[in-house]
């Protein structure tokens, strides 16, 4: 169970989130361009990385924002959360 | 005679207070402070229980929460609870406990045939027989139900009451043995916020049960001293009686306490048992460790104990647990158990697996005349109900061969100790790994990623005053780096009388030769698992310890192998010739024991399970004897009978009333959601799939919702209240996914966009009125311009109804003349009561949500969640006049020209009459082409919505079948449940009014 820093509310417990999967994944910006395989990578193709993954959060049972969240899958660890529209992290190896 | 085998005196129990009991139906005396256990071997009971698979006599192993064998069905009626371990239960006065696994009594037991048929059951019997064909299956399921199962479940409901508790803390310590009050200690010296918690009635741990001494006082006397001060600090708290049972990421953990579990009666103001969930920023393990047995021929039968139980019995509560004791060990720790019995009067002889013994060792069994067979092991046990015999043989070490002579040895009690195993379970959860000792002959904690601290024996280390001052220096650091005070440090010194160092790993390997024979060397007592199981999973290929595990369930039951897992892994090590490091071991996961579900649940039961929505009409819905259907979380009216009216009658006199004068309906429930700001209508044009953008003032519109697949997740009417202000209408089911979903798309994609959105759902009264005759009864009670021109149809006014704020809307779910009027919730209860008084003269009749779904179907329109099933588009619903082909872009769009979505054979949404105008088509019907007598059929589709309707005269429904829009006419074959086979014809979706103009008047 984890405690989760949101950027807006500061520490909480895992139960008043949800997660939604993978970040950073931007919907196309001209969807009737793309071909099939380019929408089909969008609806359905997801990283499942052993390590650090970047993963979008809601703070349902709180400030109700999205945010993203660094996690380490091995360790659990959350290594930082960071508000939607921030660039993502560096991962330093 | 009672309590025949208690000593002259001795022990922590109060002899003052006789406690009477009843076991198995008889009635027998303990003293308080006993557990069922000890007061049943002070009445000279030994056997306990029958075993799970073979019905073995057994009797009672440990003394503690690690118990396999002793496991019994406690109470009666609805609070009986079955598999709690006797050598855990505080007796109480009026206790009644039983036996399990046994019938018709625990000495004659019919299932300890199985012991006699045990060819039958080796390892992976039931994998080996839950196989293809049935048959088979069927041929021994009788026969396993009988036998499997621990225990019966009570058939009433529980009466006693559960609590969770939240708690945080600087540190917890989980163990209330002297190194976790010695961790404490320092803890709490140093202003921490601790809480200790321990599985035991009474602190102090295993320690209690020796003589030995801290900082030269007695450790009894000195653990007294540390308690005292403990419990004098208002920053600890100490919790007895509390099992730690599940450690989770971020220092999270579970912890069991029994708070009145020892109670005699059920208690008004207390729980039975609180569950604590802890979040503690320091943790400390010091949970300690338990003995392990040795595997010999027939290991299990009553009377057959580890050493630190009869020691623990001996000195805690004053019983002898036999008084011819044999003791068989493979380190010198446990002689000093053989000792204290010697000193009671027990007849004492030691059977040691090693060859050289320390000269002190052998000097002190020689001076209390105790016999000491080494490079002895034992090779068979007897005694039916109770060991009376043993027989041990030389071990040659080398050769790995038991030689010479047998030795007949009479006893009453054979005692046993293997060595140590630390509880690494928590450390585990904690995904800690662990690290095979080599000298210990054990896995010991190596790293865990979580923040804690592990001392003790639970570190695999076994030296009294080392652990003491590691439990301090422990306490000290957690405090530091909480950046707490420092504490003095204390120099401890603990003198035992004689520690554990050492364990040899031989014992499991004895006569390689032999484990293979008929007779049975119990690995897992619990599972019945025994070394030739092991030995077969390797032979059969099963020979990682998971796989192992499973196959033999070695490791499995309420105790979770707490004494059996690091046998089963040694002997693995031993049969592949592999170090056990390279074994491994399997994984520990929570609860370390069982815990009731009632604690898990806490107060969420009953009504307060779940939430119950209620609208502000309910109150009237209650009067008027509704019947509820639950949709989410609320109470709809589901029909309201009138007289002895059914379902059936119920729904077809509201559906007529409705379609021939007026209905009025609750549809408070509706989701609602208000969206404000400029770029309201561009943001609807990317939700919906049709245009929103020349929407005008004062008008409705009806929209589909799709997500990025192209698929239909939700529908409603949304209406332009002003120029940037717009109102949402979704399903009852789908207002809070509706809602999460426009925020996702406002905060993740288009941050520039200016709308906000809220949640309007319980603000907001709906009451739908429905009928030809709806206008005449709002035209009584409202000054809003109600004719034909000025109000037409999807339009939305403001104004006074019945003297209230009102928003009158002009939309429809039953395709009659229809105005939803929304009030502000307080006045629902007042304006649905005018209406329903104005609306006397038109017979008005409130309807439910069956007659509603009966009404839309006559109409074809759909439920989105029942006619649709997050499969479909909008294309595959006949609703491509709902979805825009000049907008550029919307939710979905793209999806809707993937080569799945444009698929031709995809299923379509159409209308099904029978042909027999009779059969009420089952919903979820599978419609074939043709009927075959048996499966498999070509499958075409199914039916999502079927109904008798009143106003036709005949059953209609609603079906999904594949190219469906182009097979209008066709007649298709429903096989039901029941054999019966029922034609239909395949139409158009609209049964009622197909030109759509009774909306309209
Ligand atoms: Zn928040």
């Amino acid at each position: 169970m984890f405690i989760i820093d949101c950027p807006y509310c500061g520490e909480r417990d895992q139960t008043e989130f949800t997660c939604h999967g993978e970040a950073h994944i931007a919907r196309p910006s001209n969807p009737n361009e793309v071909s099939d395989e380019e929408w089909g990578r969008y609806l359905f193709f997801r990283n499942n990385p052993k390590g650090i993954h970047f993963e979008r959060w809601t703070h349902d049972h709180g400030c109700r924002r999205w945010f993203n969240v660094m996690r380490d899958t091995v360790s659990d660890k959350i290594l930082k959360t960071y508000k939607m529209g921030e660039s993502r992290p560096e991962v330093n190896e | 005679m009672s309590n025949q085998n208690r000593t002259m005196y001795g022990g922590r129990v109060d002899r003052s207070k006789t406690i009477n009991f009843v076991f198995n139906g008889k009635k027998y005396k303990g003293f308080q402070g006993d557990t069922l256990a000890s007061a049943l071997l002070a009445n000279d009971v030994h056997l306990i229980g029958r075993s799970f698979k073979y019905h073995r006599a057994r009797g009672i192993l440990t003394a503690g929460s690690e118990e396999p064998n002793a496991i019994v069905q406690l109470g009666v009626g609805a609070r009986t609870e079955p598999n709690i371990r006797a050598t855990e239960i505080e007796l109480y006065d009026g206790l009644e406990a039983a036996s399990q696994n046994c019938w018709p009594s625990v000495k004659f037991d019919i299932g300890g045939l199985n012991n006699i048929l045990s060819r039958l059951f080796p390892a992976g019997f039931y994998y080996k027989t839950f196989k293809w064909p049935p048959s088979l299956w069927l041929l021994y399921e009788h026969f396993i139900r009988k036998a499997a199962g621990l225990g019966k479940s009570p058939i009433a409901k529980n009466p006693d009451r559960y609590e969770q508790k939240f708690h945080h803390c600087d540190a917890l310590v989980v163990g209330g043995g002297i190194t976790g009050l010695v961790s404490a200690l320092a803890l709490g010296r140093a202003k921490c916020e601790v809480l200790i918690v321990d599985e035991n009635p009474v602190l102090g741990g295993y320690i209690l049960d020796t003589n030995s001494t801290i900082n030269g006082k007695s450790c009894n006397k000195y653990i007294k001293s540390i308690i005292d001060e403990l419990q004098s600090m208002n920053n600890v708290t100490v919790l007895t009686r509390t099992t730690a049972t599940g450690y989770y990421d971020y220092n999270y953990l579970t912890a069991l306490q029994k708070v009145t579990n020892h109670w005699k009666e059920l208690s008004k103001t207390v729980p039975r048992e609180r569950f604590w969930r802890i979040r503690a920023k320091k943790v400390i393990l010091a949970q300690g460790a338990f003995e392990r047995p040795l595997v010999f021929s027939d290991n299990d039968r009553p009377g057959i104990m580890m050493v630190s139980a009869a020691r623990k019995y001996l000195n805690s509560y004053g019983v002898l647990p036999g008084k011819s004791i044999t003791l068989f060990t493979n380190n010198d720790h446990a002689y000093s158990t053989a000792f204290e019995f010697n000193n009671k009067g027990a007849k004492v002889k030691i059977i040691d697996t090693r060859d050289n013994l320390s000269l002190e060792l052998e000097d002190r069994c020689r001076k209390n005349s105790i016999q000491v067979f080494k490079s002895h092991s034992v090779i068979s046990t007897k005694g039916s109900k109770k060991i009376n015999e043993i027989e041990i043989q030389k071990v040659d070490i080398e050769k790995n061969e038991l030689t010479g002579e047998i030795i007949k040895i009479s006893t009453d009690c054979l005692i046993m100790s293997g060595g140590w195993n630390p509880a690494v379970q928590l450390l585990s959860q904690s995904r800690g790994k662990l690290r095979y000792d080599e000298i210990l002959n054990t896995f010991v904690p190596e790293f865990s990623p979580q923040d804690l601290k592990v001392v003790g024996c639970n570190n695999g280390k076994f030296d009294l005053t080392e652990n003491l001052n590691d439990a301090f220096t422990a306490g000290i650091d957690t405090a530091a780096e909480l950046g707490k005070n420092s504490v003095d440090k204390v120099t401890w010194e603990g003198n035992e009388d004689i520690s554990f160092t050492q364990a040899q790993i031989e014992p499991y390997a004895l006569g390689k030769k032999e484990v293979t024979k008929g007779s049975k060397h119990f690995v897992d007592f619990q599972n019945d698992v025994t070394a030739s199981d092991i030995f077969l999973a390797q032979r059969e290929g099963y020979i990682s310890v998971e796989h192992t595990k499973r196959y033999t369930t070695t490791g499995m039951g309420t105790d979770q192998g707490k004494t059996s897992n690091v046998n089963a892994l040694a002997l693995m090590s031993h049969i592949h010739e592999k170090p056990v490091d390279q074994i491994g071991h399997t994984t520990f996961r929570p609860p370390y024991v069982p815990q009731t579900i009632g604690a898990i649940a806490g107060r969420s039961v009953d009504h307060l399970f779940d939430p119950i929505r209620k609208t502000a009409i309910h109150e009237w819905h209650e009067k008027n004897g509704a019947e509820y259907e639950d949709v989410g979380q609320w109470k709809r009216p589901h029909y309201y009978p009138r007289g002895k009216e059914d379902l059936h009658k119920a729904v077809n006199r509201e559906c007529l009333s409705v379609r021939n004068s007026l209905g009025i309906l609750d549809a408070s429930t509706l989701g609602k959601i208000d969206l404000q700001g400029p770029d309201t209508a561009k943001f609807l044009n990317m939700i919906y799939t049709n245009a929103w953008s020349k929407l005008e003032i004062g008008s409705c519109r009806y929209g589909l919702m799709c997500n990025e697949h192209g698929m239909i997740f939700d529908d409603g009417v949304t209406s332009r209240i002003g120029e940037n202000h717009y109102h949402m209408t979704t399903t009852t089911g789908g207002a809070a996914r509706v809602m999460s979903w426009l925020e996702e798309f406002l905060q993740t994609e288009w941050l520039d966009m200016r709308v906000f959105c809220t949640s309007v759902t319980e603000q907001w009264s709906v009451m739908s009125i429905s009928g030809p005759n709806s206008r005449k009864l709002l035209s009584k009670l409202t000054d809003i311009d109600l004719s034909k021109d000025a109000f037409p149809f999807m339009k939305f006014r403001n104004g006074k109804v019945c003297g209230v704020d009102a928003r009158v809307f002009r939309i429809s779910f039953t395709g009659e003349l229809s105005y939803e009027i929304n009030v502000p919730s307080r006045y629902g209860l007042y304006v649905w009561s005018e209406l329903m008084k104005h609306g006397k003269e038109f017979d008005i009749t409130p309807y439910g949500t069956e007659a509603m779904h009966v009404l839309r179907a006559e109409k074809g329109y759909i439920i989105v969640g029942q006619d649709t099933d997050g499969s479909v588009t909008p294309q595959d619903m006949n609703l491509d006049w709902l979805v825009s082909k000049k907008k550029e872009d919307f939710l979905g769009k793209r999806s809707h020209t993937r080569p799945d979505t444009l698929r031709e054979d995809r299923k379509k949404f159409v209308g099904l009459l029978v042909n027999d105008k009779k059969t009420v088509l089952p919903e979820g019907s599978h419609i074939v082409e043709e009927a075959k007598s048996q499966p498999p059929m070509k499958m075409i589709g199914h039916v999502t919505s079927s109904y008798y309707s009143p106003i036709c005269g005949y059953p209609i429904a609603l079906a999904m079948i594949k190219n469906g829009h182009n097979r209008l006419g066709e007649e298709v074959e429903i096989p039901l449940m029941n054999g019966k086979i029922v034609k239909a014809t395949i139409t158009d979706t609209v049964f009622y009014d197909k030109e759509g103009t009774k909306n309209n008047e």
